[in-house]
C-alpha cells in the first residue's frame, strides 16, 4: 500500500513521541547511574555498578526469590496443570466453574488479596516458619489468570481425549497419561506460563513488601533508601537481563503468549 | 500428593469405557488444587469480604464501613485513585493504540515491529520500584532530564522536581507502562481489520476519512473500549510504583490500605483495611464486567477472520 505523505508524517511524530516517551527514562538511569560521586570524582564512571556486588542483601534476597518462583513453577507444573487437563479431560461439567476460579484473581487486586491473607500468614509464620512457601502459594493463585489462559489455549489446540483413550486402551495408569502423554504435548503452553510466571515473581513488591519478606524488589527499594545511584544501576541491570532473557526464547511462541495474557 | 491422588482414582479404572469417566471419583482429582486455592485465593477474599462487615472483635457490625464512606481521607484517597486511574487509562489506550496503529502500517514481521513488540512486552510489567527509579533518575533531582532544564530551561515546571510526586507524576509513570499494555492488547484487533475493507471502500470511491469514519473506528471501538477498562483496573490496583515515590500514607486507596494494615504508629486497623479493599474489589469487578461485556463484541469479529 502506498502511503501518502502525511500517514507517514503522522506515523513517525507518534513513533517519536511514544518512543521518547519509553527510552528517555530507560536512558536517564544509564546517565543517573554513571554520575559521579561527590567532589573527588569527575566524569562517568561505573562506580555504581562496581558497588553492586558489595550489597550484601541483594544476592540472598535474589537467591530468595528465585526460590520462590521454583516454587511457583512446580506448583504449577504438580498441581494446577494436571487439575487443568484432568477437568478437560473427565470433568466437562466443571469447566465453567474451573475458568471462573481461575479467573477470579483478575477482579481482586493484589492488595486486597494480601489484607485477606495476612491473619494466615501470620499465623503459619508463628506456628510453623516462615519459609517462601506461603509467599508461592499467594503467587500462584495471582498468576491463574495467566496459566490458565496459555494451558487452556494448548489443551484446546490438541485432541487429548482421544490421545488419552489411546493411551489407556495400551495400559497406561492414568498418571503415566497426564504427566507422560499430555503434558508433553502441550509443553509450549506450559513454557509460555512458567515464564510469565517467573517474570511476575522477579518483579513482584506489594505482597512481599507488606508481609515483609525480603525479595529482590524489596531490596532494591530498600538501597535506594541509601544509595539512588546503586539502585538505579541494579534496576538497569535486571531490566537488561530480563530483555536477553526475552531474545534467547523464539519471537513466534512469546508473542503469542504475550498477546494471549491480555485476553481475559 | 497430587500424584497419589490420581493413582488412586486411576486404580478404580477396572472397567474402561464411558463408564468410568462418568463415575463420582473423578471429582476428587480437582481436591488438591480446591484445598489449594481454598487457602491462597478463596479464604483470603471470603475474609475481606466478610470481614468488611465486621468490626476488630469480630463481631458483625456496619460502624467500620459507615465510618469509612464518610471519612473525607478516605474518600480523598479514593478520589485520587479514580481520577489517576480514568486519567492514565485514556492517556496510554490513545497513546498505545497510535503507536500499535504505527506498528501495524510498518512492515509486518519487520525489524521494528519485533523490538516493539518484545520491548512492549517488557516495559507493560515494568511497573514499581525499578519504574520509581527510571523516573527519579530522569526528572528528580539531579536527574537527567531536570539537569537539562536547569541549564536551559530554568523557568519551566522541568527544573523543580515537585510536581514528579504528586497526582501528575504518577500519572506520567503510569502511562509508562499503560502504553505498551495497551499496545499488546490493541495490535490485535488492529490487525484483523482486512485490507479487503480498505481496498472495498476505496473501490467504492470512499475516501481514507470516510473508510475510519465508517468501518475502522466502529470495528475497533469494542476493543479499544475493552483496553482502556484493562488499563483502567491495572493502574487502579497498582501499589508498588506510589508506594515507592509517594511518603503521604493516605495519598491513594491502596496505600491507605497498606497502612491500616501495617501502621506501626497509628496502631493498625484491619477492619479498615478490609472496607476500602471491598470497596477496591467492587469498582474492579465492575470494570472487569464491562471489560468482558466488550470482550465478546471484539471475538464477533475475529470468528469471521
Amino acid at each position: 500500500m502506498k502511503q501518502s505523505i502525511w500517514v507517514r508524517l503522522w506515523r513517525w511524530t507518534i513513533i517519536s513521541f511514544v518512543a521518547a516517551y519509553l527510552l528517555v527514562p530507560l536512558y536517564a538511569m544509564f546517565d543517573f547511574s554513571t554520575k559521579s560521586f561527590g567532589l573527588g570524582d569527575k566524569g562517568r564512571n561505573f562506580r555504581a555498578w562496581k558497588m553492586i556486588t558489595e550489597q550484601t542483601d541483594l544476592w540472598p534476597a535474589i537467591t530468595r526469590s528465585v526460590i520462590t518462583a521454583a516454587i511457583v513453577m512446580a506448583l504449577i507444573i504438580f498441581l494446577i496443570v494436571p487439575t487443568a487437563i484432568w477437568v478437560h479431560l473427565k470433568l466437562p461439567a466443571l469447566r465453567r466453574p474451573f475458568e471462573l476460579l481461575c479467573l477470579l484473581p483478575l477482579a481482586i487486586p493484589a492488595i486486597v488479596i494480601v489484607v485477606g491473607i495476612a491473619p494466615l500468614y501470620r499465623w503459619i509464620s508463628i506456628n510453623i516458619s516462615e519459609s517462601p512457601i506461603t509467599l508461592a502459594g499467594v503467587y500462584s493463585m495471582l498468576i491463574l489468570p495467566y496459566t490458565y489462559r496459555s494451558l487452556s489455549a494448548a489443551l484446546d489446540a490438541v485432541d487429548i481425549h482421544t490421545l488419552s483413550e489411546a493411551a489407556t486402551t495400551l495400559g497406561a495408569s492414568i498418571s503415566r497419561v497426564i504427566f507422560g502423554i499430555i503434558m508433553p504435548t502441550i509443553k509450549t503452553g506450559i513454557i509460555n506460563g512458567s515464564f510469565i510466571a517467573i517474570a511476575l515473581v522477579l518483579g513482584e513488591y506489594t505482597i512481599s513488601n507488606i508481609l515483609n519478606f525480603k525479595t529482590f524488589q524489596v531490596v532494591i527499594a530498600q538501597i535506594g533508601r541509601n544509595s539512588g545511584t546503586v539502585a538505579v544501576a541494579v534496576s538497569l541491570a535486571s531490566l537488561l537481563f530480563v530483555i536477553l532473557l526475552l531474545l534467547i526464547i523464539p519471537t513466534k511462541k512469546r508473542q503469542g503468549t504475550v498477546l494471549d495474557v491480555d485476553i481475559a | 500428593m497430587t500424584q497419589l491422588q490420581y493413582k488412586g482414582t486411576g486404580s478404580a479404572n477396572g472397567g474402561t469405557g464411558s463408564r468410568y469417566w462418568k463415575d463420582k471419583t473423578g471429582y476428587l482429582g480437582v481436591l488438591p488444587f480446591l484445598l489449594f486455592s481454598g487457602v491462597f485465593l478463596l479464604y483470603p477474599t471470603w475474609n475481606v469480604v466478610s470481614g468488611a462487615f465486621k468490626d476488630n472483635y469480630g463481631k458483625f457490625s456496619t460502624a467500620t464501613l459507615s465510618e469509612v464512606f464518610n471519612s473525607s481521607i478516605a474518600r480523598h484517597a479514593f478520589a485520587n485513585s479514580l481520577e489517576i486511574s480514568v486519567k492514565t487509562a485514556i492517556f496510554g489506550a490513545i497513546l498505545g493504540s497510535l503507536f500499535a496503529w504505527a506498528m501495524s502500517m510498518g512492515k509486518p514481521g519487520g525489524v521494528f515491529y519485533k523490538i516493539s513488540v518484545a520491548l512492549s512486552s517488557v516495559l507493560a510489567q515494568f511497573g514499581g520500584v525499578m519504574l520509581t527509579f527510571a523516573f527519579l533518575a530522569t526528572f528528580g533531582f539531579n536527574g537527567f532530564v531536570s539537569t537539562l532544564a536547569v541549564k536551559y530551561l530554568p523557568n519551566s515546571f522541568l527544573a523543580e522536581s515537585a510536581w514528579l510526586y504528586g497526582k501528575t507524576g504518577l500519572t506520567v509513570l503510569y502511562t509508562f507502562f499503560q502504553i505498551p499494555l495497551m499496545v499488546l492488547v490493541f495490535l490485535p484487533t488492529l490487525e484483523n481489520l482486512k485490507p479487503q475493507w480498505r481496498e472495498a471502500s476505496d473501490a467504492l470511491g470512499g475516501k481514507a476519512y470516510e473508510y475510519w469514519l465508517r468501518i475502522g473506528i466502529p470495528v475497533l471501538t469494542p476493543s479499544f473500549v475493552g483496553g482502556a477498562l484493562l488499563l483502567f483496573v491495572n493502574s487502579f490496583s497498582a501499589y508498588a510504583t506510589a508506594a515507592t515515590l509517594i511518603s503521604l500514607s493516605d495519598f491513594l486507596t491502596p496505600l491507605e490500605i497498606a497502612t491500616a494494615l501495617t501502621s506501626e504508629t497509628g496502631g493498625s486497623n484491619p477492619a479498615e483495611a478490609k472496607v476500602l479493599s471491598l470497596f477496591m474489589v467492587i469498582v474492579v469487578v465492575i470494570a472487569m464486567a464491562l471489560y468482558a461485556l466488550m470482550r465478546k463484541r471484539v471475538s464477533k469479529w475475529e470468528q469471521e477472520r
